[in-house]
């Protein structure tokens, strides 16, 4: 008896398997039932957002396909001559453009209407129609309540405050190299405050590092646990790991970027029409409200949608305190791209111990000065942090055309000729770089043995 | 010995068909991706420009240096905790020996990022025991702290291949060896010292050369630590970051194939001219000596104390799956078993796909390193030893190397019938793991192989019996317990591997569960689900372990009765 009604399972079941194909092709001809996507969105945005999509279109099925950025990009190249993609979902334009530069996106007409041009000062869409914004991010500082009050350390308020003594080996951040969110906050504060006063700014809060953590996601997490205190981070990690219990809370510091999330239909895709149709269903009204989802907390760009928003949700559309501040100029930072990238890892993450010791021994000096008067302790103290500032190469010649190449990814033609190479350029920073920071701890040493 | 004229064939085929599998799915697809290491990154021409440039920047030097320092310190400190595990158990009568072996091999199962989150929640500037000790005695033992961690970390993670490997050449020592040096008199540390330890050698050497090697190309733990001057992080960074391709990358990762193999061929010298084979096979292992009280009691503590440090990883990971937040305190705030529904519920394809794939990555990978290790050691075939070199290297290539590099090659083939790119096919991924996991196996199998003597083998012939029956009937089941200890490591740390599969993975429903793990990790709310992946992971590992351990001693007890007899007295 039992072995019957099993063995007529176990039929009925190779019937439906041998069926079901079938009926998917054939409504495969009707329209298309499947969308390919290539994210490296969390598992909390990209399924609440396939459940809504889905829910309107019910005879696409939508695979979500997560690889970080990096791999993703590696992953649609190496991919390209027999493509099975059909969108690459992500945040950082960087990708984005690097991947349009490839001829590997498809463009796309966007037939929604009400997304305006520019969300903060950063333009929403690709100008040249590959990938749309759907959505901004805000990069800002998020800190664990439990490790500042153990550890008596104040709320910071601005990327300035990162970089008194007080915040020393509590910091964490991801290199720009590392994360394209993270390329363009260090972007912003360059344009923001000029090329010297920029890196300046920069090395002094990096001097305060606890880390530079390989992925963005580092940075939560490290705050998150409590391996350091404070972190810079985009807005949506410190939000939801908020909403998931943890003991952290986030704010946006005066001087923050607004970036674009994107997303684009890739190059010969087999499903166009499905990708078309996810396109404009996350622009829509309805998908924008999604966005509002408590473990997505992303920023809409549908200015409407902001009427939906629960209270204190930052709209950049009215508040014009949140990333407008800086002019984001586009070009320039895509012409220094790489070269941006290059410094920040020969300065920072490469040199972190030596920069964090040179930070310390000034930082020591500077407190045992203070209140009184010594000129040459002081004399001192300026000059090495005047070591630890200096940047190897300036302004022009970081955006400079013939310079960037050398840290291109491809020739484009083999004819193409580059002198230098990345790597002799970076030794030659580097032995520049360590010498300063070298020399500026052992100033700052000697000021301090003064006082 | 022209017993090898007849049937030299044989292995000839054999040996043709693993060289062919290993340049079709090893050296042309890292072939492809490496060749960019001697272009001038500006003219495109074939140069070793890159190479001089490696040598004349200070930070890849010095990330050389420190890569060597740690994998030395690593197997030094590995040795410390594998030596008392594995001689305790194969020496004395030991209760609980197949547990404390099992128990040994569970840290070479650290799932992905949930591994060095334990870790640092445990030991970190801020984990539980610093906390601890800040509270009582104020003060904070920087455990974690650069190259010290990644110390710590790689040599509780990787020891157990010395404990694997020893053990297994513990077992396989003649008796009589033994004896006869207790019937002139040597006892204790010098019996140790002089007859065991030496006898071991070829298991130690195998297992130690593995530790070096892993831990000199080990990518993901000083990342996770954040430490960038190594060379395999330095090799990975330049490899993915976004928009640059700096050719240096991939002249790391030559650099480190290259090194691995001289460390290879370094520890292949250490043991050559030595005859470590024994004939008699009947007694199965070293004899096991009662203990005398006290000495059980110091045993235990060794033993306890080793355990728990080695599987401190573990019990974080644990605590981090049932814990809901854990956060700056020295335990979560509260408990609960939503993770492990939530996990249940959503992703137990996950657990089969690991399952299929990395146990049939293990029996290739088994398979091939016997046939390789009997084509090598066995035959007197030209050029034998270029397989077994071959094979090793695929150790040093990083995974993310051989992950670009299949989509490179495969891509453009598509297989037959399923019409879909051999590069997306899943299949595509258990060659990536077997290839992966191959230097294991064969290290396992050679070592075993080592300390069968050939004269067995010839007596076996000589009674009329055909290489290939003198192979399945004589070799194989000798060399059964180094099989069964290359096939455990195999499978256990093809389960998490991560860093090829995240480039080949090209639908979800393929994915293996270190996919999985990564995707939970990727955001705040999925850490409590990432973890209790990460002890699914690590039971699925547990639980084959203990059985193939059984196995082993099942095999040993049925070739020597009167031992366990009077071991059960």
């Amino acid at each position: 008896m039992f072995m019957t009604i099993h063995r007529r399972t176990l039929i009925v079941g190779m019937a439906f398997a041998t069926v079901l194909p079938l009926a998917a092709s054939i409504e495969a001809q009707a329209m298309e039932d499947k969308l390919i996507i290539v994210t490296s969105y969390p598992p909390d945005t990209t399924t609440t957002v396939k459940k809504a999509f889905e829910a309107k279109h019910p005879g696409i099925k939508v695979e979500m396909l997560k690889k970080k950025t990096t791999a993703g990009i590696k992953y649609l190249q190496e991919t390209a001559g027999n493509n099975t993609s059909d969108m690459f979902w992500a945040s950082a334009p960087d990708a984005f453009e690097v991947l349009k530069g490839d001829d590997l996106l498809q463009k796309y007409q966007v037939k929604v209407t009400g997304i305006p041009e520019k969300v903060g000062a950063f333009p929403i869409n690709d100008p040249d129609g590959y990938y749309k914004g759907f959505a901004a991010s805000g990069y800002g500082i998020m800190w664990n309540n439990r490790y500042l009050k153990a550890k008596k350390l104040p709320v910071p308020k601005t990327w300035a405050d990162l970089a008194k003594p007080v915040y020393h080996g509590h910091v964490g951040m991801s290199a720009p190299s590392r994360s394209g969110t993270t390329h363009l906050t260090v972007e912003t504060l360059l344009q923001g405050e000029g090329w010297a006063k920029g890196w300046t700014k920069w090395k002094q809060i990096a001097g305060n590092f606890k880390t530079v953590t390989e992925r963005s996601f580092g940075v939560p997490d490290g705050v998150n646990s409590g391996q350091f205190g404070l972190g810079i981070v985009i807005d949506f990690f410190g939000l939801s790991s908020k909403a998931s219990g943890f003991p952290v809370d986030f704010l946006y510091p005066p001087i923050t970027t607004l970036v674009p999330a994107n997303i684009a239909i890739v190059k010969s895709a087999p499903h166009p029409d499905a990708a078309a149709a996810f396109i404009e269903f996350l622009l829509s009204p309805a998908g924008q409200e999604v966005l509002l989802d408590p473990k997505i907390r992303r920023l809409p760009v549908n200015p409407a949608t902001y009427a939906k928003a629960p209270e204190g949700f930052p709209n950049p559309f009215k508040d014009k305190s949140i990333g407008s501040a800086v002019k984001f100029d586009l070009q320039l930072s895509k012409n220094r791209y790489n070269v941006i990238n290059s410094l920040f890892d020969v300065m920072i993450t490469y040199r972190l111990d030596d920069l964090r010791a040179a930070t310390k021994a000034i930082q020591r000096a500077e407190a045992k000065l203070a209140g009184k008067s010594n000129g040459a302790a002081q004399k001192l103290i300026d000059e090495a942090r005047g070591l630890v500032n200096k940047v190897p190469i300036s302004a022009v010649h970081a955006s400079e055309k013939d310079f960037n190449k050398i840290f291109k990814k491809k020739r484009k033609k083999a004819t193409t000729k580059v002198t230098g190479r990345q790597a002799e350029v970076e030794q030659k920073w580097d032995s520049e770089v360590k010498a300063n920071y070298a020399k500026a701890k052992e100033l700052a040493d000697k000021a301090a043995s003064m006082l | 010995m022209n017993i090898f004229a007849r049937g030299q064939w044989g292995p000839a085929t054999v040996a043709l068909f693993l060289g062919l599998f290993l340049f079709v799915f090893l050296i042309v697809p890292v072939g492809k991706v490496i060749y960019v290491a001697f272009q001038d990154p500006n003219s495109g021409e074939l140069t070793l420009i890159n190479f001089i440039d490696f040598f004349n920047t200070s930070l890849f030097r010095e990330s050389f240096i420190n890569s060597f320092y740690v994998a030395s310190m690593s197997v030094v400190l590995a040795s410390v905790f594998a030596l008392p595990l594995a001689y305790f158990t194969t020496r004395f009568n030991f209760g609980g020996a197949v547990l404390i072996q099992t128990l040994g091999i569970i840290p070479l199962i650290m799932p992905p990022f949930v591994g060095a989150v334990a870790m640092l929640l445990l030991f970190g500037e801020n984990g539980s025991v610093n906390l601890i000790l800040g509270e009582w005695f104020d003060i904070n033992i920087p455990f974690m702290e650069g190259l010290n961690g990644v110390i710590l970390v790689e040599s509780i993670h990787y020891f157990p291949f010395i404990l694997i490997n020893l053990s297994a050449a513990l077992n396989n020592i003649d008796r009589a060896m033994e004896e006869s040096a207790q019937n002139l008199g040597s006892s204790g540390m010098r019996l140790f010292r002089r007859i065991v330890f030496p006898l071991a050698m070829p298991g130690y050497v195998a297992g130690a050369s593995l530790v070096f090697l892993k831990v000199f190309d080990d990518l993901g733990t000083p990342l996770l630590l954040n430490i960038n001057n190594m060379l395999a992080p330095q090799a990975y960074l330049r490899i993915t970051s976004i928009g640059i391709s700096d050719p240096m990358g991939y002249v790391i990762s030559v650099i480190l194939v290259a090194f691995s193999l001289l460390a290879l061929w370094t520890s292949f010298l250490a043991i050559r001219g030595k005859d470590y084979a024994t004939v008699q096979k009947g007694g199965g292992g070293l004899m096991k000596r009662g203990l005398r009280p006290m000495e059980k009691v110091g045993c235990y503590a060794v033993v306890i104390f080793i355990l728990l440090l080695v599987l401190s990883p573990h019990l974080g990971l644990a605590i981090l799956s049932f814990g809901t937040v854990w956060s700056y305190s020295v335990l979560p705030d509260a408990f609960t078993l939503d993770h492990y529904s939530y996990v249940f519920s959503t992703s137990s394809q996950f657990i089969t796909n690991t399952l299929l794939y990395a146990g049939l990555a293990a029996t290739i990978d088994v398979v091939f390193g016997t046939a390789i290790a009997y084509v090598v050691w066995r035959t007197k075939l030209a050029g034998r030893k270029w397989l077994d070199f071959i094979a090793m290297g695929a150790v040093a290539v990083p995974g993310v190397v051989i992950g670009i590099g299949y989509l490179r090659t495969f891509f453009d083939y598509n297989v037959p019938i399923i019409d879909k790119p051999l590069a997306s096919w899943w299949v595509i991924i258990v060659i990536a793991l077997a290839i992966r996991r191959l230097p294991y196996a064969l290290r396992a199998c050679v070592a075993a192989l080592q300390q069968v003597s050939i004269i067995l083998e010839e007596a076996a012939e000589n009674l009329g019996a055909s290489k290939r029956r003198t192979v399945s009937r004589i070799v194989v089941p000798l060399m059964s317990g180094g099989i069964v200890a290359g096939f455990v490591t195999s499978f256990a740390t093809a389960s998490v591997e991560l860093s090829a599969t995240i480039m080949l993975v090209s639908t979800e429903s393929d994915a293996p569960l270190a996919f999985g793990i990564y995707e939970f990790m990727q955001s705040a709310a999925g850490r409590g689900p990432g973890a209790a992946l990460g002890i699914i992971a690590v039971l699925i590992v547990g639980i084959a372990t203990y059985l193939s351990h059984r196995f082993i001693e099942r095999k040993e007890t049925e070739r020597a009765p009167d031992v366990a007899a009077t071991a059960g007295v």
